[in-house]
């Protein structure tokens, strides 16, 4: 019973605070500064781990689904095969964990450690809202920098498999391109890829809930950290669930 | 005719409880524009908790804390940030930005709160920084800065606005006495030059005696003697007298 008293209070204090962040977002002053510089953090400095996380994983599809297309005649599926998981599935998921990871555990850090070494403190004491100073812009970084990431992750993706491809059926580029996209439709990119918008959110709000709201000092910097990508990550999925469920009612035709 | 001085700072009937402990209880005390404050008591006796109640960084359990003709308990944010610009705060570990440069960490408020052009900032950063002895030190990260230097660009940073109050958490605390009396220095510069009204959270003792016009002796959540260095020293009660005393 006070396992489930706790869930409910620990849903109810992340909601108010997400809830806080979509108020504080739309509400003058705008921290362009600090979204730039989140944007950089969050952004360019997961680029290359996103890069070469896509290609090796396009790269380890298409050796594993080769053998098993061909045993069905259906080689010629398999640059539509690998089109359609990167970008309607497996793009927007990794990048969502891989950010998670990466930068849900850094935003929690950080604000931990400026709670616990009263830097938070001293930003109010400059009559600074520390909230919208530090918050909103890693939310907002992570919301308008994870479409982009899948992007970057989806690319290199296919090009991973591509060269994977190339190495055993010499398919020429053009070749390998017309059959990706062949029966790929819009929707089944551009709604796949504006979910990670909700991923984005999710990570930047419960990374940052958890190293803004951390009160155990040294301790807690940690913790919050670890929590940070847990639950991110678990949101994530279960959010990916629920947004597949919306995407298939809004376009029936992605239902591929 | 002689005009009423003016109150920086008065607690009234303030209790705060953490849990079961009780930090502080009833306490009541007041401070005038221009004057400075010692804050004396043992570990944990909720010296540092007065200061942040002061800024309105927690709230009390109960009773008013005045600043400046405002009571901070309940005011809204954006009131309370107005009545925040009046006061600077020196916290205990200097709390600089990890993130920015010492002219980044003061020129940040300048920025955000005043209308001073890129110059008019560089210049003030510069003459804070140089009275704190760090005007050559403003491109270091505060990874790079000793204990000491931290806490006197802490204190640059607490006085660049100009604050009415200065409050400080253990300004000499893990410094030479050198390096302290010339915080003390500057601490009773910016009182007399500028009337800044300073409360200060201490344990040193040769500090508190140089810059107190008042002294707090905080004990078991009850301020046990108030008055000028001369009547604590002369006090009834124990702590009180051994604290300012040894």
């Amino acid at each position: 019973m006070r396992w489930l008293n706790k869930s409910f209070e620990f849903v109810g204090k992340v909601g108010y605070f997400s809830l806080r962040v979509l108020v504080d977002s739309i509400r003058p002053p705008f921290e362009l500064a600090q979204l730039s510089r989140q944007l950089a953090e969050v952004g360019n400095k997961s680029l290359a781990l996103i890069i070469v996380s896509g290609f090796a994983l396009g790269a380890v599809m298409t050796l594993h689904t080769r053998n098993t297309l061909v045993t069905f005649g259906a080689a010629a599926m398999i640059p539509a095969v690998q089109a359609a998981s990167f970008f309607v599935e497996i793009g927007p998921l990794v990048a969502g964990l891989l950010l998670a990871g990466r930068v849900g555990s850094g935003i929690g850090a950080v604000l931990a450690n400026m709670r616990a070494s009263e830097q938070i403190d001293a930003i109010e004491s400059l009559s600074i809202d520390s909230f919208k100073f530090l918050v909103v812009p890693r939310v907002l970084a992570c919301v308008i920098a994870l479409p982009l990431l899948t992007l970057f992750m989806d690319f290199s993706g296919l090009l991973g498999g591509f060269l994977s491809e190339v190495l055993s059926s010499h398919i020429s580029p053009e070749l390998y391109l017309n059959r990706a996209f062949d029966n790929l439709q819009w929707s089944n990119f551009i709604a796949p890829t504006l979910k990670t918008t909700v991923f984005g959110f999710i990570i930047g709000s419960i990374s940052s809930y958890f190293g803004y709201t951390t009160d155990k000092g040294a301790q807690g910097v940690g913790e919050a950290a670890t929590n940070s990508v847990v639950v991110s990550s678990l949101l994530i999925i279960v959010a990916d669930v629920l947004l597949i469920k919306c995407i298939f009612f809004l376009f029936p035709d992605t239902a591929i | 005719m002689t005009t009423s001085p003016t109150i920086a700072v008065e607690f009234k009937n303030v209790t705060k409880s953490f849990g079961e402990k009780r930090v502080l209880n009833n306490v009541s005390f007041r401070i005038e524009q221009g004057q400075a404050l010692c804050l004396l008591g043992r570990s944990g006796t909720g010296k540092s908790v007065t200061l942040k109640l002061i800024m309105a960084l927690m709230r009390p359990d109960s009773g008013e804390v005045w600043v400046d003709q405002d009571n901070v308990v309940g005011m809204k944010e954006h009131r309370l940030s107005m009545v925040r610009r009046k006061l600077g705060y020196l916290f205990q570990d200097a709390a600089l930005f990890d993130s920015l440069t010492l002219y980044e960490n003061l020129a940040l408020p300048l920025h955000r709160l005043t209308k001073k052009s890129k110059d008019e900032i560089d210049d003030v950063v510069h003459r804070a920084l140089t009275d704190v002895g760090l005007g050559s030190d403003d491109a270091k990260y505060p990874a790079a800065l000793s204990g000491g230097m931290k806490k006197r660009a802490g204190l640059a940073r607490a006085l660049v606005l100009e604050p009415k109050i200065l409050l400080a958490d253990e300004p000499s605390s893990g410094l030479d006495r050198i390096t302290a009396s010339e915080i003390d220095e500057l601490l009773m510069r910016r009182k007399a030059e500028h009337g800044t009204a300073i409360i200060v959270v201490t344990h040193d003792v040769h500090g508190a005696r140089r810059v107190a016009d008042r002294v707090a002796v905080l004990d078991k959540g009850n301020i046990v003697a108030f008055g000028s260095v001369t009547q604590v020293t002369e006090s009834e009660n124990d702590v009180a007298r051994r604290l300012i005393t040894e």
